[in-house]
């Protein structure tokens, strides 16, 4: 799956021409245990790489969801006021989060591949 | 755990450990110049338990003390009858040394008592889900402010000029951080304020007090629904929260957020404080509401307990990002506040009310009928406000040294406003008797 990328901070992002859909990996439902909420952000937000875009929430912590790149949000996964544990059922696949137009595909460039994320939790351990 | 001061042979030993020898060295990282030597000026010296006690009892003797004359003060705290088994139920060890629990699910007791507490501001104010209460009600009312512009995501507040100026003056205080912004109204001294026509796309939330800082109560469902229109919340303070034994809920009126002071049940005036914020809203907006929340569960064998829930809003987990500051409760006296309220129950609260407002009506009537003082409401419940024929702050003082509380100055609550100089607040409880109301009447008949 070339179309996929990772960040440092346990967010994937698969890229679908000028559209992205971005959610936390499994690696991070796993860290965090049982998730019980998640914050979204509004549609036609614009989102900036490295800065706050959403917050799940689990029965240990909340955590900030961080944007991997540029955009604006243009479709939020509304299953996800209902049933917050897709994010641990199906991290990657129904618990997406947020869709976003991207703003500079460059960007992408910058992010890890899924090859290299596994390495980076390989040695997280 | 016991308390045993240390001895000097205890100091010697800490001091000896770390290598220092005496405990002024430690203090040497301040400059000598900052440091004072020798006594306070204005401080009286050291003095024996004996001495203490005479000195602090000749200062106390200087007070009038509320329950020893005519008393008519209100404008946000209330002297109430609190049963003594308030006071003697409180007193329990296991209550009164118990800090709000940080590791909470084993204090179960008081998890379940924090639970009967919001139970009980829930069904009073009328709403969905009630938090385990805020320092007071004012700064709950500056809580509710923040809380609805993070609902709202927009910072401009209309403040009624029915709220009272302390509560007012404290949320801008707590809100100054926030991008915060209100609109200065002027004193709704006579109740008839139409707030509707100041809401717009940009109205945050419109804070009203019901019964008003004037004594007026409002229906406020007209209000609450052009503030639904416009997408802004409405958030309904109630100072006298006996009121809610009489009056319809905030809730029932469509009030998004309720704050009140719950100082009136289980809590005597205690010089402004201690006092116990109330705080409730709606289930939607649970996720935004400041402070901690105690919800019920079972346990593994499917017993009822509690736990602290949705603790992750909170700023020992949440941080910078948590919806409030406040990590604590006012524990012991909401603890009072539901020990007296389970006392008096539906029924008695009820009852307590309408004494309140029927004792505040027979003062209404007689003050009426004494020259230079007029009534101001149409309307009110324990308390209201007159106008004087001279300035109400010097007829208080007058009143006093005839031993009589009788009210509150408007002056003392707004400044430089000579319109206002000759109101004041004239307050009435079921520890009013009809001879405390014919000392006030004869006297304001000699005084004006």
């Amino acid at each position: 799956m070339a179309n996929i990328k990772f960040t440092k901070d346990h967010e994937w992002i698969r890229i679908e021409g000028e559209t992205a859909t971005v959610g936390i990996t499994d690696y991070a439902q796993q860290q965090l245990g049982d998730v019980v909420f998640v914050e979204l952000p509004d549609v036609g937000k614009g989102l900036e790489r490295g800065k706050d875009a959403a917050v799940v929430e689990s029965v240990k912590a909340a955590s900030e969801v961080f944007a991997p790149v540029d955009g604006q949000v243009t479709e939020i996964n509304k299953l996800l006021q209902d049933q917050p544990d897709t994010v641990n059922s199906d991290p990657q696949g129904e618990g997406w989060f947020f869709r976003i137009k991207l703003a500079d595909i460059a960007q992408l460039d910058a992010l890890m591949t899924e090859a290299e994320y596994n390495n980076m939790i390989q040695e997280l351990g | 755990m016991r308390y045993l001061p240390l001895t000097e042979d205890d100091r010697k030993g800490m001091l000896a450990r770390i290598g220092v020898t005496s405990v002024d060295a430690l203090f040497k990282d301040v400059p000598a110049s900052a440091r004072r030597t020798g006594p306070i000026e204005g401080l009286a010296p050291h003095e024996g338990e004996l001495g203490v006690e005479r000195r602090m009892k000749a200062l106390a003797g200087k007070n009038i003390p509320a329950g020893s004359v005519p008393f008519f003060v209100g404008a946000g705290a209330y002297r109430h009858h609190v049963p003594a088994a308030v006071d003697h139920l409180i007193q329990r060890g296991e209550f009164l040394t118990s800090y709000t629990p940080y590791q909470p699910e084993v204090s179960q007791g008081t998890l379940q008592y924090l639970f009967e507490f919001q139970t009980q501001v829930a069904l009073l104010t009328g709403m969905e889900v009630a938090n385990a209460s805020m320092y007071d009600g004012s700064t709950g009312c500056g809580e509710a402010v923040m809380m609805a512009n993070r609902v709202t995501r927009r910072t401009k507040a209309i403040l009624s000029g029915g709220l009272h100026p302390h509560y007012a003056e404290v949320t801008r205080t707590q809100a100054r951080w926030t991008n915060f912004t209100a609109d200065e109204l002027p004193a709704d001294v006579d109740g008839t304020e139409d707030l509707t026509g100041l809401i717009d796309d940009t109205t945050s939330c419109v804070v009203v007090q019901n019964p008003s800082v004037f004594g007026h109560v409002r229906d406020l469902s007209a209000l609450a629904e052009a503030c639904h229109a416009k997408g802004a919340l409405l958030i309904v303070v109630v100072t006298e929260v006996i009121s809610l034994g009489l009056l319809t809920p905030p809730g029932e009126m469509g009030a998004d957020i309720v704050v009140a002071e719950g100082q009136s049940i289980g809590n005597a005036l205690n010089y402004g404080g201690p006092y116990v914020g109330l705080f409730a809203t709606r289930e939607k907006y649970m996720r935004q509401m400041p402070g901690r929340l105690c919800g019920e569960t079972v346990d593994a064998d499917g017993r009822r307990g509690w736990v602290l829930t949705l603790s992750t809003r909170e700023q020992h987990i949440r941080r910078e990002k948590a919806t409030s500051n406040i990590c604590t409760n006012s524990g012991l006296c909401a603890l009072a506040f539901t020990i007296h309220l389970s006392l008096l129950g539906e029924a008695g609260l009820t009852r307590l009310a309408r004494l309140n407002h029927a004792t505040a009506a027979t003062l209404a009537d007689r003050l009426a009928k004494v020259p230079g003082v007029e009534v101001v409401n149409d309307g009110f419940f324990n308390e209201f406000t007159v106008r004087l024929r001279k300035p109400a702050a010097g007829v208080v003082e007058e009143l006093a040294k005839r031993k009589i509380l009788g009210g509150v100055p408007v002056s003392r609550l707004i400044a430089g406003k000579p319109e206002l100089d000759n109101l004041l607040l004239v307050a009435a409880t079921e520890t009013t008797t009809q001879d405390h109301i014919d000392a006030l009447a004869t006297a304001l008949g000699e005084i004006l």
